[in-house]
């Protein structure tokens, strides 16, 4: 029993990080209906614009703690959303007219972009670095073998709170509004009077914002980054979203806790060796079972 | 209010208009009518800012207004109800009603104006809460109306208002919009296959074939010309 909730919370937490990645796949997906395969790659960013502000001198005089974790989210965030904006403004603006195929392939350009170029000697390289401490690690709570650490807490807090500040800003501003009446239907919302390019910027700095966050908290966790390391999370917090039904926020979310949990379970009582297999079958028995996911609406799309 | 000089707009080589002009005097209802695939959608979305144009001119209130961003078209005062309504699905009745006064900010004139549509089309107040979504077809046509006169536009442009909806619905969605534009004094575009109903209410008609007009005058001679009468009115 100890275990088990041991594993299960292990497993929420990586969840958690997949769900804030998931988060701007299913966005970006609402609004333009087509799957940014270089999310995972400006994910992959953030943990960079993490390493790098933590080795500034500044940061270093701060020392592990409060302060220094306050800055390197928000650098990670606002950068990984700037990213995206340009990401949107260069490669896929240009293309908005064109087949959904050819938005696809451009993103998988992007992606390859970003992972050969972060490879090169005079960008990052391609030898794996380390991310520096963020805050101290400590045990937050030990009842028997169950133990809790602070990165843990981080993780739920941080997590939690996004989601939480995502859905205010969904539901309750304006800009939230337009943004789900163009993910309803982009058309309808441009003859409202909604500048349909700004939403789609929007979105692409929020979404990419949140892996940007997500960056930090798994660096913290697994502190050794290299300019590949976007393509697993990526892929698993696509199928998150997958599961929860792309497009649907809640089910980004939702989607991100299952698959933290199936795979930290997995590793844990049948073999480590499984982990990464497990996401890719429940991906095959989503498309057999509900293409269109746990809260998805039908119509399902091909991409 | 609005005037279209060779108007030429393509969807990569095919041309879909090949240079139109109309033009739609301030208060009228003006209707364009044609067989599908005429080019009255691309007309239309052209007007609101989704086609690029390829040559010519919109003018608005004397203001040149092809290829300005649908957004700022909209805050000129010109709103479509498009073809298809559009509706979003998973916003209530009430949002979708909001939704057309995007832009807008005098709460006091949205809370009267809504009042307006109520009155116009009492069954949206009917299903005030109820997702756009699971309306069914005409008062779906209801709403996209009303969401297009929420903008409080000066020229509303109708894409087709009969589409798909039952005749005895169609019957009193064309009186209401003889009704709106008698008290808003709204001047309005209306594109139609069903040319019987649009010549009904429109003072002034043009006949769009393949991208080009072919015909054009006071909407009673026109529905007694006989080519018209033999290709659009069944007779
Ligand atoms: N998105 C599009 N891509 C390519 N061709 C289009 C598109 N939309 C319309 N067309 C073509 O343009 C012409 C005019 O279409 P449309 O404006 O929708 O006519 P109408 O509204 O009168 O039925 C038609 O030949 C149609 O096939
Ligand atoms: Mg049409």
């Amino acid at each position: 029993m100890e275990e088990f909730l041991q594993q299960l919370i292990n497993g929420l937490s990586l969840g958690a990080i997949y769900a804030l990645i998931a988060l701007g796949y299913t966005m970006i997906y609402g609004v333009l209906r087509f799957i940014n395969f270089a999310h995972g790659d400006v994910f992959m960013i953030g943990t960079y614009i993490g390493f790098y502000v933590l080795n500034t001198a500044f940061v270093q005089s701060l020392g592990p703690g409060a302060e220094t974790a306050v800055i390197v989210f928000l650098a990670a965030m606002v950068g990984c959303g700037l990213l995206g904006v340009i990401i949107e403004f260069l490669a896929y603006r240009p293309l908005r007219n064109r087949p959904k195929l050819t938005v696809l392939i451009t993103a998988i350009g992007v992606s390859f972009f970003l992972e050969y170029t972060g490879q090169l000697p005079f960008v990052f390289g391609a030898d794996p670095r380390t991310f520096p401490t963020v805050v101290e690690k400590t045990t937050v709570l030990q009842a028997g073998g169950l133990v809790i650490d602070s990165y843990q807490i981080i993780i739920f807090v941080v997590a939690i709170a996004l989601m939480l500040g995502l859905r205010l800003l969904i539901m309750k501003t304006r800009i939230g509004t337009a943004l789900r009446a163009s993910s309803m239907n982009l058309k309808a919302a441009s003859l409202m009077g909604i500048n349909t390019n700004a939403v789609i910027s929007f979105t692409f700095f929020v979404g990419s914002a949140l892996a940007g966050a997500g960056a930090i908290l798994y660096a913290m966790s697994y502190p050794k980054i290299n300019p590949l390391m976007g393509i697993l999370p990526g892929l698993k917090a696509f199928i998150a979203a997958v599961l929860g039904g792309i497009g649907n926020i809640l089910g980004a979310a939702v989607g991100g806790f299952i698959i933290g949990a199936a795979e930290t379970m997995t590793a844990g009582y049948i073999s480590p060796t499984l982990r990464d297999a497990i996401v890719f079958a429940i991906l095959i028995i989503i498309l057999i079972v509900k293409p269109s996911g746990l809260f998805g609406r039908g119509g399902t799309e091909k991409v | 209010m609005l005037h279209v000089e060779g108007l030429k707009v393509s969807y990569g080589a095919i041309a879909a208009l090949k240079g139109i002009s109309f033009h739609v005097p301030k208060g009228a209802v003006v209707t364009l009518i044609g067989a599908n695939g005429a080019g009255k959608t691309t007309t239309l979305q052209t007007i609101s800012g989704l086609h690029k144009v390829v040559e010519g001119t919109i003018k608005f209130d004397g203001q040149e207004i092809s290829n300005m961003p649908s957004h700022k078209i909209v805050s000129l005062g010109i709103s479509q109800s498009p073809e298809g309504r559009l509706i979003f699905p998973g916003l209530s009745v009430k949002e979708n009603l909001m939704m057309g006064a995007y832009l807008r900010k005098d709460k006091k004139e949205i809370r009267s104006d809504l009042d307006y549509c109520f009155s116009i089309f009492p069954r949206l107040r009917e299903r005030l809460m109820q997702a756009g979504g699971t309306l069914s077809g005409g008062e779906q046509q209801m709403l996209a109306i009303s969401r297009a006169l929420m903008a409080k536009p000066h020229l509303l442009l109708l894409d087709e208002p009969s589409l798909g909806i039952a005749p005895l619905l169609v019957q009193l969605i064309f009186e209401k919009i003889t009704e709106i534009n008698r008290d808003l004094g709204v001047t309005m575009l209306l594109v139609e296959q069903n040319a019987h109903m649009a010549l009904k209410v429109a003072s002034y008609a043009y006949v769009l074939e393949t991208g080009e007009i072919t015909l054009e005058g006071p909407a009673s001679e026109l529905a007694s010309n006989e080519d018209v009468q033999k290709a659009y009115l069944g007779m």
